[in-house]
């Protein structure tokens, strides 16, 4: 606690002026017990956390809570509009292939269309500004050729889904199938076919960075070289995508409903595609049972209902159904990495080199694009670790499968797991412990804030502690003792991953990957209603992420008002500011930012009149509790309320004549993003005759920097985990070598379930940001990020008796087993040659 | 994916079934539980769906002096809940309480999944484990049911003895005898999975009957031609597995035997049955 006020002062002698309001220093959340700045458990009696009961650093019980788990929230799939038709797609059952002709049933005039039937409808491009980038056109309807199956091909309408199913199979395509782009590795290879015709080779990008490699490998006293691959997943939501498009004669106005992460985002996408003006189109976005990445895309189905409903003049209805997600829908995470690490002999990492290649599909996705993933990569490898020298060349590559979307995390997972697991394979090689050879090469508070090799810019943090923390809760000196006296083929093991979340980064971030869309000043407005009550308005929009409640603990800080009278309006471009959404950890800092601001310069409005009607100073006054106060004197903002709307007799003549309406923009400090970091450790079993791995224990040491509502931080950190366990042992979609994927349905798909995952120990550290208004940092992927390496550092370890190491995620018992297989068999083939 | 349209009726009697079933057009239904799935993916597409869920002459047990008919449409649940009494002690709600989960046990009764013969669910090889026998009614009237024991009801994956007008209305289970042991292991890696591989042993000595069966083999499930080898050691399971089903590939093979393994240990451990 010490050492974050400290490195906190520590940084703004550095900064000089900060954004925060933070005097004094931040307590600690352990658990469930609040613990003060004494680490007293019991704080009613201190003032500072009187204040946050309801405002910052509050465990306040969520405002949406009663909507979302009594069954009261409104999702897409509950709502109807009368005339309304439901859409089904025919899609694609090949991954590659021309398509000859088209024929459509008889008597299916105006309920089945085309490509061709499009007319005046643009394909969906999202071109990035990197050098040698090679764009594609995702076809609305494809009309000559299919890349990946699932492909819509055909829209059927009728008054259900069923009998709009039972058109699609009477529509008759034939096919000239040609062979599939399956395998990320080969897809480059002369011999393989060309997805889009015009490229010379199937890549959307290649990218290189060389950091003094050569000079930094010099004294290299070991060299360890790896190969990793993670899995192609799909990204699950509960509710899957879904739509109403709807045309209003009387307004002239295209409504977009669709489950979406960032409404104003699909608006712009969705009028370069239609060829409409902004004005003509409004896109709203309800409840939204998780997004993760999924929802952070415009679809080509939700461009095709659109055209339907304008043509028509009826609503029309999309649900995706499962099995729609599965084999059709935008994947994540497929990656490959050649690494090698370089070291000295007492651990110090020298350098690292890198070959890796991102599957991005068929197509590059709006707006997002297909290079942002592998551009990642090469950006963010070295992680929180210093090093002298760094080389990594990437590739987008294009397959004949759906495009991958950056999911929670996006390439950090991947990074992390073949950083983490290289490291700890120098360290095995190097026989010195994975704890010390963390500690000897991360970055050290001291340096903070830190430009790494990459020229990433650490805004603060204590990452050793992180590591001590979770090396302490997880029992590392208990565990190694426990593997002493093992025996058998049932063995432990612990492993650990360490990396951080850039979140919230901004305009310079953005604008170097040059893709459609660059976020600038996220924009809050802030309105008081004549009773008093505080109503938000921002263009980002939650699909579980709190914040309903979050940003009215933010706005309760700064003005005051009760939470339960402050009303979130967000997931509609008719009454929001633009905003690019909600994505890369941003929403708490930058829409949170955006409504301090915004609530800073209302509060200043409302002290002016209350000062007025008070005959007081406006700079003395204070609101809180629902009241402005200078000294003995005090009003109830409502009254302030109720007297610029409704009794403007009263209002100095000199008041602000904007009123009681605010819009703020904000922008973090610098753009460059704020990091927040975990630390995971991970105790497993491994049956080695099944291959089963089972997680034992659990343990997260986590710094959001200022938390603004820890149970909110504790339900993205468990979330986040269960995914990334996911990804660690369950989830893969498999392709055969036509490019058929080999999952349909949940039985074949496997999610982690509530019975797979272990009580996850959460333990917050809060080292401010220096860079956020709050000290706040973007939290919402991280929990993603650390379980693959954790956990197969720790199946690795408990497998380092007869040196098996698995490389690629999931971990599935075929891969455990084979791991072991391979080790045992060269064991008895080194016996033979001694 | 919706289904394909479909008739739906729901059978008054087992006559009524029985005569809905002529003709080879319609399917039965109970739990709907391995059905619904396959219409809502437009893999099967009967013209017409006919409940027999609800009949009394499917929903009742029988108890005679060495065995206890389950009706076919009797639920997981209500055998996992002892609903019904179990003539094994405890060994079929044991096995009736990790089908799938929950949800699929309230609706998915005995008879559907020993009429779809998954390879690898659960009765298929708990009741040819049991020595249970089918009991099956043919579409003429007044011909009294035939009964055919489990290893031969099952002709291959998803394919049993049942001809296309015959319904499956019950299973017998025979009593144990004083004495006897039970062990059923099956490996699922997550909850409600399909096992990848499972094992069950009976020991019955009060009548002569000692039963190894291997499940999850994509097929119907095979018996150990000499179980005492290998319940005395005398055998190896993977030595056994080899002889039993050689048709099984190495990994898969490795698999089976480590299940053969577990339901070893576990018949070490289990309690003796007594009336």
């Amino acid at each position: 606690m010490l050492l974050c006020s400290a490195i906190f002062n520590d940084l703004k002698e550095q900064y000089g002026a900060l954004q925060t309001r933070f005097t004094a220093p931040i307590p600690i959340i352990q658990g469930d017990v609040f613990l003060g700045r004494n680490g007293k458990v019991d704080m009613s009696n201190d003032p500072d956390v009187k204040e946050r009961e309801t405002g910052i650093g509050a465990r306040l019980i969520r405002k949406e809570d009663d909507r979302y788990l009594n069954g009261k929230g409104r999702y897409i799939a509950d709502m109807r509009m009368t005339g309304m038709l439901e859409l089904a797609f025919l899609r694609s059952p090949l991954a590659h292939a021309k398509i000859i002709s088209q024929t459509k049933p008889e008597q299916s005039d105006n309920r089945v269309f085309l490509g061709r039937d499009l007319e005046g409808v643009s394909g969906i491009r999202a071109v990035s500004g990197l050098p040698g980038f090679r764009p594609s056109t995702q076809p609305i309807l494809a009309d000559e050729k299919v890349r990946h199956v699932g492909e819509p091909i055909a829209a059927c309408l009728a008054d259900s889904r069923a009998k709009a199913e039972d058109l699609a199979e009477k529509i008759d395509v034939v096919f000239d199938e040609l062979p599939a782009v399956h395998d990320m590795t080969k897809a480059r290879d002369k011999e393989s076919p060309l997805l889009h015709e015009d490229w010379e080779e199937n890549s959307f990008l290649e990218s290189n960075a060389d950091i003094n490699f050569e000079a930094a490998i010099a004294e290299a006293d070991v060299i360890i070289k790896r190969s990793f691959k993670t899995a192609r997943q799909c990204m699950a939501p509960i509710e899957g995508r879904g739509l109403i498009a709807v045309w209003d004669r009387n307004l002239e106005l295209l409504t977009l409903y669709s489950a979406t992460q960032m409404p104003h985002i699909v608006r712009t996408g969705l009028a370069d595609c239609l060829n409409m003006d902004h004005g003509q189109i409004r896109v709203v976005a309800p409840d939204v049972g998780g997004g993760f990445g999924y929802k952070g895309i415009l679809l080509a189905e939700e461009v095709c209902a659109c055209f339907l409903a304008m043509k028509l003049d009826r609503p029309i209805r999309w649900i995706e159904d499962r099995r729609e997600h599965l084999i059709a829908g935008a994947n994540c995470r497929e990656h490959s990495y050649e690494i090698t690490g370089y070291a000295k002999a007492d651990g110090e990492l020298l350098a690292v080199d890198c070959t890796a290649i991102v599957d991005s599909g068929a197509y590059s996705s709006y707006p997002f694009s297909a290079c942002l993933e592998a551009a990642q990569v090469a950006s963010i490898l070295p992680g929180p670790y210093v090093m002298k020298g760094f080389r990594c060349k990437t590739w987008s590559v294009a397959t004949n499968k759906p495009p991958i979307l950056p999911f929670r995390g996006v390439a950090r997972t991947g990074v992390c797991f073949a950083l983490e697991v290289l490291l700890d394979g120098i360290a095995r090689e190097l026989k010195i412990t994975p704890e010390a050879i963390r500690a000897r090469n991360l970055v050290q508070p001291e340096q903070m804030p830190f430009t790494n090799i990459t020229n990433k810019f650490f805004d603060s943090g204590d990452y050793p502690e992180a590591l001590k923390r979770a090396v302490a809760a997880i029992d590392m000196e208990g565990i190694r003792a426990e593997q002493k006296s093992q025996t058998g083929r049932t063995r432990i093991g612990v492993g650990l991953s360490i990396f951080c979340e850039q979140g919230a980064h901004g305009t310079s971030v953005y604008h170097g990957w040059g893709i459609p869309m660059v976020p600038g000043f996220e924009q809050a407005t802030a309105r008081l209603t004549p009773d008093g009550g505080l109503e938000l308005r921002v263009g980002v929009h939650s699909h579980g992420q709190s914040l309903e409640t979050t940003l009215a603990q933010i706005a309760n800080s700064e003005i005051g008002i009760d939470p339960e009278k402050i009303k979130l309006v967000h997931g509609d471009t008719a009454s929001t500011p633009y905003s690019t959404g909600t994505w890369g950890s941003r929403c708490i800092v930058m829409a949170g930012g955006a409504v301090g601001s915004a609530c800073e310069l209302l509060g200043e409005r409302v002290r002016k009149i209350a000062g007025h009607l008070m005959q007081a100073d406006p700079a003395d006054i204070k609101l809180e509790g629902g009241m402005a106060s200078a000294g003995s004197s005090t009003i109830s903002i409502e009254e302030v309320a109720r007297t610029w709307y409704l009794k403007p007799q009263l209002l100095p003549d000199d008041v602000d004549p904007r009123g009681l309406d605010v819009v703020a923009g904000y922008k973090t400090t610098k753009d460059t993003g704020t990091f927040s970091y975990a630390c995971h450790a991970v105790k497993v079993e491994v049956d080695m005759d099944l291959g089963h791995v089972r997680l034992l224990d659990y343990v997260i040491i986590e710094d959001a920097g200022t938390m603004i509502n820890p149970m909110v931080v504790d339900g993205q950190v468990y979330g986040g985990a269960a995914q990334g366990i996911g990804t660690a042992l369950f989830e893969e979609m498999c392709f055969d070598a036509s490019g058929q994927p080999l999952a349909s349905t949940l039985a074949d798909y496997h999610l982690p379930l509530a019975s797979d995952l272990p009580n996850i120990r959460i333990e917050h550290m809060e080292t401010p940001s220096p860079l956020s208004r709050f000290g706040q940092k973007g939290i919402g992927e991280s929990g993603a990020i650390g379980p693959p390496a954790a956990i197969a550092n720790a199946v690795n370890d408990a497998l380092s008796f007869i040196g098996a190491e698995v490389a690629e995620v999931p971990m599935t018992p075929e891969r455990v087993l084979s791991a072991i297989a391979q080790a045992e068999f060269s064991k008895t083939t080194e016996g033979d040659v001694a | 994916m919706k289904p394909a349209l479909f008739d739906f009726a729901v059978a008054q009697s087992l006559s009524d079934a029985q005569s809905a079933l002529l003709g080879g057009q319609n399917k039965l239904v109970s739990g709907n539980q391995s059905l619904g799935p396959m219409l809502n993916l437009r893999l099967t597409r009967p013209a017409g769906l006919i409940d027999i869920s609800r009949l009394p002459e499917l929903r009742n047990i029988e108890e005679f002096e060495d065995r206890v008919r389950f009706g076919a449409a009797i639920t997981h649940a209500e055998i996992e809940d002892g609903e019904f009494p179990d003539p094994t002690g405890h060994w079929m709600r044991d096995a009736a309480a990790n089908i799938a989960y929950r949800a699929v046990r309230n609706r998915g009764t005995i008879g559907g999944s020993l009429a779809h013969a998954d390879p690898a669910a659960d009765w298929v090889i708990v009741m040819t484990g049991l020595c249970a026998t089918a009991i099956i009614l043919g579409p003429e009237d007044n011909t009294p049911p035939r009964s055919l024991p489990m290893e031969d009801f099952f002709t291959g994956p998803y394919s049993t003895d049942l001809g296309p007008d015959d319904i499956l209305a019950a299973v017998d289970v025979p009593i144990p005898g004083q004495g006897a042991r039970w062990a059923y292991w099956k490996y699922t890696r997550q909850v409600g999975e399909f096992a990848k591989a499972s094992a069950t042993i009976l020991i019955d000595p009060a009548h002569n009957r000692t039963r190894i069966a291997i499940g999850a083999l994509g097929r119907q499930p095979a018996l150990l031609s000499n179980p005492e080898a290998v319940l005395d050691g005398k055998q190896s399971p993977i030595e056994a597995l080899s002889e039993a089903i050689p048709d099984q590939p190495a990994n898969a093979l490795n698999l089976h035997a480590v299940a053969l393994s577990r339901a070893l240990e576990q018949i070490k451990e289990s309690k003796e049955f007594s009336a």
